[in-house]
């Protein structure tokens, strides 16, 4: 089938090395991470630790804030209370001894450039097209120069199994084709670190497969993740680490077989019950 | 395959369940619309009594109409209407854009002064604003470079040349109220662009300034021009207000210099509309043209335009190939 990605990596082993370095830091640690929206809180002291290469999946019921806390972790929504690292870096404030500043748009933004991000709803920019998708971040925050960055873009999209469609726009792509473009887009940054917010959930079910494909493939390339989803199949095979959320707290976090297979939370088990049946 | 072939017995090559025999079509007596027939007859009886009345009255000279429909004197000042127009349209786009972004911007100040401006401008009508405008060398005497409130003065000139000239006077008028009304439009326009854009165009990395220029305002056109077309038919008319004025700096003030004179009252006045409706239609098909560039992306005429952009990306790695296998012979 032409839409299945070409196989291959769809990153080179050295490009992840250098984007993993993070001198012998986590990749992600969250400590204590509150949060609310107004009166409600949404998180209530988050900690976890992502290592570098990891794959992290975060499940738990609608509602429970493993979106919200996803989003935290790029200061796509401010924290109240505790600490978010990536990398070893403070994300969205300076700390100066004991006193923090908020750190203005442009640093914000030079933050989130080393962090791909793919969304439930695609959110591709509906007026490019597939390959200006890509190409547009490149050229605009790091000034790649056009050319390179439309070779990069196009090598990009035929690994995940575009190549036929770069000068298509959105509204011509299907759901699972949408996504892969999102991916390829979020990887033209040369991200340390990816965040999926539920990606496959918008899809129709025959086209989960074609985005969780590239997904696993990722993984396997050594990228590190962490990803919402519902997807136990995906948990299961490529997750290093999972943890469940539920009412603004991990309910319990570990290896894929211990908390999936084995939980020993009556949580987690009601939880799983629900999903598997 | 053919409309119904029945004696295939719907067994088809394909071997998939087989299709029945396509029945005969429906051929059906429509419904008679008596109703539609009696309304349309008393309307188009009414239409044509009254366009009668104008075409064979007495009191409308149509060679006066011809006449006055060609000469310099009214080509002249069509040609200055529609300049007005643009150059108006231009200042109210400009500062259209520049009020919506202060109006949506985080810093109170700018909101609430974008706010004030639209207040303002909206509340009072535009004819009341072209007489003061038109007034405005009584309020402002003379310009001054320097620091208000200081008492730092470098230098002053009368503001007589530029606020006497009515060129100057109706680009201010009109283009300053344009700005309040483009504001809003604008301001929809940027509102309408899915919140997740600017989460996607964040998450990349990219700064609240070249979101806004790269992916939010463009997409906001597509919202914004349709509408923009119809403020700048809206903005053609609105030019003849300017006669209040005097001065005949477009052309339906020059025609009511001459009709002020003449009494040929009716014939000039057909000739405004003649050239308004014309100019005005013209507009209509230009803004469907805009609006099919702006809708890049979002409908399905752009399959043509991928198909010929892949071929183009086709064509130029062949002869890239063709290139590098030729370099590759001659070292």
């Amino acid at each position: 089938m032409s839409s299945q990605p070409e196989g291959g990596h769809l990153i080179d082993a050295a490009t992840i090395a250098a984007e993993a370095a993070t001198g012998g830091q986590p990749m992600v640690k969250a400590e204590q991470v509150w949060k609310s929206f107004g009166k409600l809180d949404v998180l209530k002291g988050v900690d976890f630790v992502v290592q570098p290469q990891q794959t992290f999946v975060l499940l738990g019921p609608s509602g429970g804030g493993k979106s919200t806390l996803l989003r935290c972790i790029n200061h796509l929504e401010k924290i109240d209370a505790g600490r978010l690292y990536v990398a070893g870096e403070l994300m969205g404030y300076r700390e100066r001894g004991k006193v923090l500043h908020e750190m203005n748009a442009r640093d914000v933004a030079r933050q989130r450039a080393s962090i791909g991000m793919v969304f439930q709803r695609f959110n591709l920019f509906p007026h490019k097209t597939a390959i200006e998708n890509v190409m547009e971040a490149p050229i605009r925050v790091q000034h790649v120069p056009r050319k390179k960055a439309e070779a990069e873009a196009e090598v990009l999209l035929r690994s995940v199994g575009l190549g036929e469609k770069l000068d298509t726009y959105p509204a011509q792509l299907s759901g699972g084709q949408q996504q892969r473009v999102a991916i390829a887009r979020a990887l033209a940054m040369k991200p340390k670190l990816m965040l999926f917010d539920e990606p496959t959930s918008a899809l129709d079910p025959e086209l989960v497969g074609e985005v969780l494909d590239v997904m696993k493939q990722l993984a396997r390339d050594g990228m590190t993740m962490v990803v919402v989803t519902h997807e136990m199949g995906f948990a299961k095979e490529v997750a290093d680490g999972v943890a469940l959320i539920d009412g603004g707290v991990i309910v319990e976090q570990g290896p894929p077989n211990d908390v999936l297979l084995n939980p020993k939370e009556e949580r987690t088990k009601l939880f799983l019950s629900k999903v598997l049946a | 395959m053919g409309p119904s072939s029945p004696d295939l017995g719907g067994a088809t090559a394909s071997g998939g369940p087989a299709a029945a025999a396509r029945p005969d079509a429906i051929k059906a007596i429509p419904v008679r619309h008596w109703g539609r027939w009696i309304s349309a007859a008393v309307v188009t009886y009414l239409l044509v009594a009254l366009v009668y009345s104008f075409v064979a009255s007495p009191n409308i000279d149509w060679p006066t109409v011809w006449e006055y429909l060609f000469k310099p004197l009214t080509l002249i000042g069509l040609s200055r209407t529609i300049e007005l127009t643009f150059v108006c349209m231009a200042v109210g786009a400009a500062g259209g854009v520049m009020l919506a972004v202060m109006r949506l911007s985080d810093n109170p100040v700018l909101s609430w002064i974008a706010w004030g401006y639209i207040w303002f401008f909206r509340g009072t009508p535009v004819y009341v604003q072209i007489i003061l405008w038109a007034n405005i060398g009584v309020l402002w005497t003379k310009f001054y470079a320097g620091l208000p409130f200081t008492g730092l003065v470098f230098g002053s000139t009368a503001s007589g040349p530029l606020v006497g000239n009515l060129f100057v006077v109706a680009v201010l008028a009109l283009g300053l109220n344009e700005a309040a009304y483009a504001a809003e439009l604008v301001r929809a326009g940027i509102i309408s662009v899915d919140a997740g854009q600017i989460e996607a165009a964040s998450s990349l990395g990219m700064s609240p300034t070249l979101t806004m220029r790269r992916i939010v305002l463009p997409q906001a056109m597509r919202v914004i021009i349709p509408t923009m077309g119809n403020e700048t038919i809206s903005m053609l008319k609105t030019t003849s207000l300017l006669a209040v004025v005097g001065g005949g700096i477009e052309m339906f003030g020059r025609l009511q210099n001459i009709y002020a004179q003449t009494f040929q009252i009716m014939p000039l006045l057909v000739v405004a509309c003649i050239w308004y409706l014309v100019v005005t239609s013209i507009l209509t098909l230009g803004q469907a043209r805009l609006e099919a560039y702006f809708g890049k992306g979002f409908g399905m005429q752009e399959t043509e335009a991928a198909e010929k952009r892949t071929a183009r990306r086709t064509l130029r790695a062949i002869v890239a190939a063709e290139k590098s296998h030729g370099d590759q012979g001659r070292t």
